[in-house]
């Protein structure tokens, strides 16, 4: 199975990255433009029995190398790729 | 006539476009077909056209560097080697090059510079050194061009990126803004290494039998055909040639680098080369032309990234951090354990052969079988068409009496300090790690860095030099105070120069106007290099660096090295206490050609370069340096761009110390814009004790050196009489923040 | 004493650590394979600066899964002294060892630039040799040194005495000029509440020689010295 793993700071953390981002979208005219967060994505396959199991296995990937839990959220999505 | 058949050489490009999008001329291909006496495949068209690209085989220059002296007391090894080696004493010696990486550079930003310093690290340490220094030289187009600042932030940053993670301090530069490199920007790395004399590892591959191995990354499809993406000229295709940039690893650079040390300490190992531009062809071909054997490789063994990758691409590929090494028979395994300790791959691909010839198999085929000599001592030598353009004449006039004196000095000297070339460099190499490796005693920002030999008492002192405005209005001259400068700026902080390695960056070889200024260069050099003894001991030829037919200014960049017998000597170029006498080694003259000044003022690149006499020149350096082996200088600085006013403002601003004033009287002896900004050349600014001022000048008359006292150290003011007079504190801001203002 | 320095893959700054303890303290020293377990008696272990892993992921997440990271958690939760310096300090971070994480520096651009230390606090055996208040010229060299942990972390640090270094200008008052990375409230090091593991992002190692323009690093590695020669049962732990 594919699994598309996002890793996102957490909301009140200082997010530098994002605010640069932000500085440069307005320079451009989209002044519109709020909020920007910056984060991580990766992809990874893997073979397991069950969505459960993946579930599992991802989860604890994430929180003990993926994301740091200090600042940093995670979320993934799963496909039968 | 017969060609070697293969699967995969179904020869759709041996059509003369084909030919030509290999970057080889006609002429050149029959030349192949003779050597080979058949018609190349397709994968051997593609080894021909990187080994005789003029970026590996040096086919325009080759004549011409021979004229630049390369010997001397302390060389080692001279050019033809990955780098160059000057002795040291105590058994080290110091290996250095520098090296171009402009065209990927300009494509991609931060992955070109990086790539750029992880090649010219391999060089260093496949010698058998521990690089310990780098230094960069970087132009960019003018500052307010709309690319500069995405390019200078990229390239620096890649510069940062590359080296900090490798752990070898950046420890000085130079970068430089005018608008000939808007669309040509150069970045030219230097790293300096340390090896014991009789553990040195040349580029060889000798002994019938002995095993290739290769080390490091895996091999893709990347940066394939760079080596003759580096032999072409900018046009609008460069969008579209995004793929052959390579991405560099920095990690995978540093385990290879210690693996490779340790190695080195065991004697498994008979030679060793970077697959750097080329790749595994110009590699194992190069080795084998140097140790006058043959090489047998089996591509499919060679550790692979990508799928279905073709002999062609396998052969051709740049992926960074490879290695190609030559262990000893039987000594095979003994080595990889080395590198599997490192996690890193290490295959044996091939062996050495007597036969003197470039064979190469794929899945039991084999798919290319050329003489050694054809790709490299055969390879074909240039006397290029070189010739004076008539518009020479033109730019070298310049009526000074039509240019108008300033009426406020003191504004101009502070548009000067504000400008970007020469307004403090700190938000450039705030970005660069100058202090791994706990060596660093002088630090960017001074004439030359130095750095000391752990060990022992020694120091060595780096720099990196060159104008390329001076060498666009007259190219001998150019060469000449290309070295000069250099010299002078080691003589500046008490270092004896050992040697030099040069990066000439000019346009089109082709084009007979970029011949005479190469051809001028390497005369100016040469010139300079005998009259100060300094050999050249490595260097490189980046030509076609130019868009659309214009070429950049023409710019040798010349890195030199010298030694200071006790580090503990060094001097600064930053005033140390009020009180202190200001003294002038050299004479002002009345010149202004070529000077930053007026280009800034005036918007003028006119004139001739200022006047120089090497005798004089090589008098002054020796004043200084025999004035600090006496500890009678406290602080030395040289004065170039911006002239003798700048100079001075960085003397009282420069450090990282409480800024100091100066009081200088410069009597009325020249146009006033001269005496400031005029950048004559063979000049020092040292300021001394009171007391030790007959002391210097009865060694600056044995020396022949015009000695002037200029004033004197102390307050909080810059005073020089009668024409300027500022806070120094408001200079140093002005200094301190011009670069960084821009680039908020 | 002895002293045990980790080299990791990436490491940079391992040499420069030992160098400065067995050539100007004169200390014994060996280094430590990432891939071996620890087995010597050590009194206190150096995770030098450097980019471990490459630091691909994040700076320090992946060294402290090494072989050699799990003895130093047993080493330091039995109270030997360890030291982080820079990417030492992230391990040590990432690893638990020490409240809080190192973000992106908020400029976004590595640092390298020399920079004044206030000393806060001196009942550590990393600042015992130095005075409360004392400053000391150290130089940065980092991309990730943002110190940032949560206003309740940051309360407890503060309770504890547990912030030992924090950027200030020449004359000792912390300003926004004075931070180079943009760490929460100045901070550029800390101690654990058991007051023997300290993670600082300034290296000591490359400020400890004349020549080198700051002696003011060995107030760092000679503190440590003081405190194991002085204190057989390690009276710091209280």
């Amino acid at each position: 199975m594919r699994v598309r793993i996002f890793v996102s700071l957490k909301e009140g953390v200082l997010d530098p990255h994002g605010k640069a981002v932000e500085r440069s979208l307005h320079m451009l005219g989209y002044g519109e433009v709020q909020d920007v967060r910056m984060g991580k994505y990766l992809e990874l396959s893997l073979d397991a029995s069950s969505r459960e199991a993946v579930e599992t296995r991802v989860r604890e990937m994430c929180e003990k190398l993926l994301a740091n839990p200090v600042i940093e959220d995670y979320r993934f999505e799963i496909s039968n790729e | 006539m017969a060609r070697l058949e293969t699967k995969e050489s179904a020869p759709p490009s041996l059509s003369p476009e084909g030919i030509a999008s290999h970057g080889l001329t006609e002429e050149e291909y029959r030349k192949i077909v003779e050597l080979l006496g058949r018609e190349p495949n397709f994968t051997e068209l593609g080894v021909f056209s990187v080994m005789w690209s003029e970026h590996c085989s040096y086919k325009s220059s080759k004549n011409l560097l021979k004229l630049l002296p390369t010997e001397g007391p302390a060389v080692l090894q001279g050019p033809g080697e990955n780098a160059g080696v000057v002795d040291i004493g105590d058994g080290q010696a110091a290996v250095f090059k520098i090296e171009s990486h402009n065209h990927p550079s300009f494509i991609e930003p931060y992955q070109g510079a990086a790539t750029g310093v992880g090649g010219i690290l391999r060089d260093i340490f496949t010698m058998g050194a521990r690089p310990i220094a780098s230094l960069n030289s970087l132009r960019f187009g003018s500052f307010d061009h709309p690319r500069t600042r995405y390019l200078l932030n990229g390239v620096v940053a890649g510069i940062g990126g590359y080296g900090n993670c490798v752990g070898v301090p950046t420890v000085g530069g130079e970068v430089f803004f005018d608008e000939c490199y808007n669309a040509n920007i150069l970045v030219n790395a230097f790293t300096l290494g340390i090896a014991k004399k009789e553990r040195l590892f040349p580029g060889k591959a000798t002994g019938e039998g002995n095993s290739l191995i290769y080390v490091g990354a895996k091999t893709g499809r990347d940066g394939i055909h760079g080596a003759t993406m580096a032999s072409e000229s900018f046009s609008q295709r460069k969008e579209t040639r995004r793929p052959t940039v390579q991405v560099g690893d920095p990690f995978t650079e540093k385990l290879l680098l210690e693996a490779c040390l340790e190695l080195m300490e065991q004697d498994y190992l008979i030679g060793v080369q970077d697959m750097g531009a080329a790749g595994l062809t110009s590699s194992s071909a190069e080795m084998a032309g140097r140790g006058g054997t043959g090489v047998e490789l089996d591509l499919s063994l060679v550790p692979l990234r990508e799928k279905g990758m073709t002999p062609y691409e396998i052969l051709l590929s740049e992926s960074q951090e490879r290695m190609l090494l030559v262990v000893k028979k039987g000594s095979e395994e003994a080595a990889k354990r080395i590198f599997e300790r490192w996690d890193l791959d290490a295959v044996v691909v091939g062996k050495v052969t007597p036969d003197r010839l470039f064979r190469a198999s794929f899945n039991g085929e084999e798919v290319v079988r050329i003489p050694i000599a054809a790709l490299t001592a055969e390879a074909p030598v240039y006397h290029r068409p070189a010739e004076r353009p008539q518009s020479q004449d033109e730019i070298q006039k310049l009526e000074l009496s039509q240019v108008e004196v300033p009426k406020d000095l003191g504004a101009t000297l502070k548009n000067l300090l504000d400008s970007p070339n020469i307004a403090s460099k700190r938000w450039v190499y705030r970005q660069y790690d100058q202090f791994v490796r706990s060596n660093t005693v002088v630090a960017p920002g001074a004439d030359a860095a130095v750095i000391r030999i752990k060990g022992t008492d020694k120091g060595l002192a780096l720099t990196v030099d060159g104008n390329g405005r001076y060498c666009y209005l007259d190219p001998y001259v150019g060469g000449i105070l290309a070295v000069a400068e250099a010299a002078r700026n080691l003589a500046c902080v008490g270092a004896h120069p050992l040697g030099l390695t040069d990066c000439l960056n000019f346009g089109g070889p082709e084009n007979p106007a970029v011949m005479w200024q190469f051809s001028e260069v390497i005369r100016g050099m040469r010139d300079s290099c005998t009259a100060l003894a300094v050999p050249v001991v490595s260097g490189n030829v980046s030509f076609y660096n130019e868009t659309d037919g214009v070429p950049i200014y023409p710019t040798p960049v010349v890195g030199m090295v010298g030694l200071l017998p006790k580090v503990e000597r060094h001097v600064t170029p930053w005033f140390k206490s009020s009180g202190d006498l200001v003294v002038l080694l050299g004479r002002n003259r009345e010149e202004l050609g070529g000077s930053e000044y007026l280009k800034l003022a005036h918007g003028l690149v006119r004139g001739t370069p200022p006047w120089i006499d090497l005798r004089l020149e090589r008098a002054v350096q020796q004043c200084c340096l025999k004035a600090i082996e006496r500890g009678m200088i406290r602080s030395a600085h040289d004065i170039s761009e911006g002239g003798l006013a700048v100079a001075l403002v960085e003397c009282c601003v420069g450090g990282s110390e409480k800024s100091l004033g100066v009081k200088i009287d410069l009597p009325e002896t020249m146009r006033q814009d001269a005496r400031l900004f005029g950048e004559s050349q063979s000049r020092i600014i040292v300021s001394i004790k009171e007391n030790d001022l007959s002391r210097l000048e009865t060694i600056a008359e044995k020396e022949g050196v015009p000695v002037q006292v200029l004033g004197e150290v102390g307050g909080s003011r810059f005073i020089i009489q009668p024409l300027i007079q500022l806070a120094v504190d408001e200079l140093k801001s002005v200094w301190s923040d011009g670069l960084e203002r821009r680039l908020q | 004493m002895r002293w045990g320095v980790v080299v990791f893959p990436g490491s940079c700054d391992d040499q420069d650590v030992y160098d400065c303890l067995t050539q100007v303290l004169r200390q014994k020293v060996e280094f430590l394979w990432h891939k071996d377990r620890l087995k010597e008696k050590l009194d206190c272990i150096v995770l030098p600066g450097g980019f471990s892993y490459g630091d691909y992921l994040r700076a320090g997440a992946v060294a402290r899964f090494s072989p050699i990271m799990e003895g130093i958690v047993e080493f330091a939760r039995e109270g030997g002294l360890v030291l982080g310096i820079c990417n030492g300090f992230q391990i040590l971070c990432e690893s638990g060892l020490l409240p809080g994480v190192l973000t992106r520096n908020t400029q976004l651009q590595f640092v390298c630039r020399p920079v004044y230390l206030r000393l806060e606090e001196t009942d550590t055996p990393f600042t015992c040799a130095g005075k409360k208040n004392q400053l000391l010229r150290l130089p940065v060299k980092h991309g990730e040194g943002c110190y940032y942990a949560d206003p309740v972390t940051l309360e407890r640090l503060q309770k504890n005495r547990q912030i030992l270094f924090r950027y200030v200008d020449s004359k000792g008052k912390t300003s926004a000029a004075a931070n180079p990375n943009g760490s929460v409230d100045h901070i550029a090091g800390v101690c654990n509440e058991g007051r023997n593991v300290m993670g600082l992002m300034p290296h000591p190692e490359d400020a400890s020689e004349k020549i080198l323009g700051s002696e003011d690093g060995l107030k760092i590695f000679s503190s440590i010295v003081e405190a194991c020669e002085k204190t057989e049962k390690r009276a710091w732990l209280g």
